[in-house]
């Protein structure tokens, strides 16, 4: 017993187990599942449930599904799934009405969408810079593939390049070397010339028109590509634009603390469906004649304000749960308003609200297909409307079930990235 | 009196006639207090007594409604006022420390050491490390300075809350009960490295109960009660033979046992 001692009990006996019975598959089991007699019972009856179910299932839509039709007639008086009509209209369901043999161009479109938002997803693009020539990028290549032509004001130009003398002189006068900073002031000052010869009236303005393909206007538009046009520019936009209506309702300023509450309260107190409908029927009525915005667009804008009064009201939970002190710190150290906001409070504010955000935006990404009220088909739209077709009538269980499944990578995808994203900000930061 | 006029010069921070209210109740009254560059005071009295307040406002985390207050910033004077110009002036000069240290969670030691002087200095990044580095090693640190603040022991959070206020090369240092919310066997560590920068010549204002670290650091100790500064003086001849009955009495309680 004593040489037990001076050796150390790390080496005078081997690290005991726990019991078998604990440990490994089985002892899950036991431990989870047949832990007691109404424990039991209940596993075995929902096992057989499930069982039941899923025999059911495979039977109907692998077994004696017809996968290959010429018509829905062919698959009347089996007892399978028809997915031969999901064969037959996969290229009108995701594409809608848009020209048949330019529907390379939404596929394409669907494509730089999805590659701009997995880039965006990883953690090393998040700088303004890097986001800016990915969405920059991504959204010319979306917008031209779909409209055929993007036109681009040449004032629109001038502005960026004021802007970009004006924040880049800002930012790095101190720091910069001379050429740089001359190249910033003489960018600003092309710009800005520009601008006050336009206001003038001394130069005409003109677009550069880009146009690589045919034309297709919005209202030919349809299918997937709507849907996530509408999602992506959507929550884009709505998510900064909620941001400032967050800071602004915690602002010390009255009025435009009393503004933000009032925008945020009264969209939050109507339904999406009445906003889409004042936007596609009402908001015509007050533009002066003549004066048209296209209507897709004018969804756009009010799926935009709604999501952004909702995110809004996230975020300032977000706000509000940040301990006074975080700001004491910054204001003591002599961190200015914007300073302290960008720094400080928003990364921590946002990282508290990941869930109920991801949460919205998942409501959101669903809720687009409301747009179908005023007459824009969206992706479920074109499904529903694969249905009209007389050839394959009566099998709405095959197209909404893959409808379905096509809203559900989107959305079991948006999930799966909320849990990494909450992991991977929170690594080391754990009290 | 042997620190009167080390320098002769104007003093560096200035209170006259202040007075703040939050709400109906008085929490300073008729506040007039002159602190000489290179000064170390302690502020100490009941909890209540507007203390912690009076030191807030010297940076304008609490906003005083009447009197002037002025911090000598580069040979000038300047008073704070509402105007955004004065305050980010006089914040630059005067670094605080915060009882529960308020150090950023989402930044590594490091960075929360160099971003007021990156973004409000705007050092060159390289140049902000190597003064931060300096700074942690000054507090026996530099080993932490990749880590986040939830990893580290209070006593440590606090040291490096005392870096990043000198990242900024102040003139004035503010602690507000820097050891009062440690665990018994941490606040040494921190008084150790305060002690350090009082040696230095840091003007310090240092609300605090430690009454050890006012004997052999304070230049001046100020009792304050109710809003008011009662009775102020060097260590020796305020507990030796303090005037008030309040200060009597506030001593008594803390120092009896």
């Amino acid at each position: 017993m004593s040489q037990a001692t001076e050796a150390g009990p790390a080496t005078a006996r081997p690290a005991r187990l726990p019991p078998a019975t604990e440990q490994g598959a089985l002892g899950w089991l036991r431990k989870n599942l047949f832990s007691s007699w109404g424990n039991t019972i209940t596993t075995l009856v929902i096992v057989a449930l499930m069982a039941w179910f899923a025999v059911w299932f495979v039977d109907w839509a692998v077994l004696n599904a017809v996968f290959t039709a010429e018509s829905g007639q062919e698959c009347v008086g089996k007892h399978g799934a028809c997915w031969a009509i999901i064969g037959a209209k996969f290229r009108y369901i995701f594409f809608g009405s848009f020209p048949y043999e330019q529907h390379w161009r939404p596929l394409f479109a669907i494509l730089a969408m999805l590659a701009m938002l997995v880039l965006s997803c990883d953690r090393r693009m998040w700088s303004a810079s890097r986001l800016a020539i990915i969405w920059g990028v991504g959204s010319v290549i979306t917008f031209l593939l779909m409209l055929g032509e993007i036109h681009i004001p040449v004032t629109l130009i001038f502005v960026v390049a004021l802007i970009a003398g004006l924040v880049g002189y800002a930012y790095r006068r101190r720091v910069a070397e001379n050429a740089e900073r001359l190249a910033y002031i003489a960018l600003a000052a092309i710009g800005g010339l520009y601008l006050i010869l336009r206001i003038l009236g001394v130069v005409p303005g003109v677009a550069v028109p880009i146009a690589l393909f045919s034309y297709v206007e919005t209202g030919s538009w349809g299918g997937l590509a709507v849907t996530m046009i509408l999602a992506t520019y959507g929550l884009a936009f709505a998510f900064p634009y909620g941001i400032l209506l967050a800071l602004g309702r915690r602002s010390n300023l009255p009025l435009i603390r009393g503004l933000c509450i009032g925008f945020i309260e009264l969209i939050r107190g109507v339904p999406l469906i009445s906003l889409l409908i004042m936007a596609s029927v009402m908001l015509p009525l007050f533009l002066p004649s003549g004066t048209s915005i296209d209507k897709f667009l004018r969804a756009q804008v009010a799926v935009i304000l709604f999501a952004g009064a909702y995110i809004a009201e996230i975020v300032r939970g977000g706000l509000q749960a940040l301990p006074k002190g975080q700001f004491e710190a910054a204001d003591a150290m002599g961190l200015n308003y914007v300073q302290r906001t960008a720094l400080i409070v928003l990364p921590q504010a946002l990282r508290v609200v990941i869930p109920p955000l991801i949460n919205t935006f998942i409501g959101f990404f669903k809720d687009t297909s409301l747009v179908l009220i005023i007459g824009i088909f969206d992706f479920l739209k074109t499904a529903s409307q694969a249905l009209v077709d007389p050839l394959w009538t009566g099998f709405p269980g095959e197209i909404y079930l893959f409808a379905a499944a096509v809203y559900f990578c989107f959305c079991f995808s948006m999930s799966r990235y909320s849990k990494y994203l909450e992991r991977e900000l929170n690594k080391g930061t754990q009290r | 009196m042997a620190v009167r006029d080390i320098n002769g010069a104007s003093p560096i921070i200035e209170l006259e006639q202040v007075n703040k209210w939050y709400g109906q109740f008085h929490v300073l009254t008729d506040i007039n207090l002159q602190v000489r560059q290179g000064e170390k005071i302690v502020i100490c009295g009941p909890s209540g007594s507007g203390k912690s307040t009076l030191i807030r406002c010297i940076n304008r985390l609490e906003e005083h409604q009447e009197g002037t207050i002025a911090v000598r910033v580069d040979g000038k004077r300047i008073e704070l006022t509402n105007d955004v110009k004065n305050v980010e002036a006089i914040r630059k000069e005067v670094g605080m420390v915060f009882q529960s240290f308020n150090l950023f969670p989402h930044l590594t030691i490091l960075d929360n050491l160099t971003l007021a002087p990156i973004w409000v200095k705007k050092l060159p990044k390289k140049e902000a490390e190597d003064v931060a580095m300096s700074l942690l090693r000054r507090v026996r640190i530099p080993e932490q300075a990749q880590k986040y603040p939830g990893q580290l022991s209070g006593g440590q959070q606090q040291r490096v809350a005392i870096a990043r206020a000198l990242c900024m090369r102040p003139q004035i240092m503010l602690f507000d009960e820097p050891t009062s919310a440690l665990d018994p066997e941490m606040v040494k560590e921190v008084l150790d490295v305060m002690i350090e920068l009082a040696n230095e010549g840091m003007t310090m204002l240092v609300v605090t109960h430690e009454m050890g670290f006012a004997r052999s650091v304070a230049d001046r100790v100020i009792f304050m009660d109710r809003g008011e500064i009662v009775e102020q003086g060097p260590p020796k001849e305020f507990f030796a033979n303090p005037r008030n009955e309040r200060t009597r009495t506030f001593l008594s309680q803390i120092l009896h046992h």
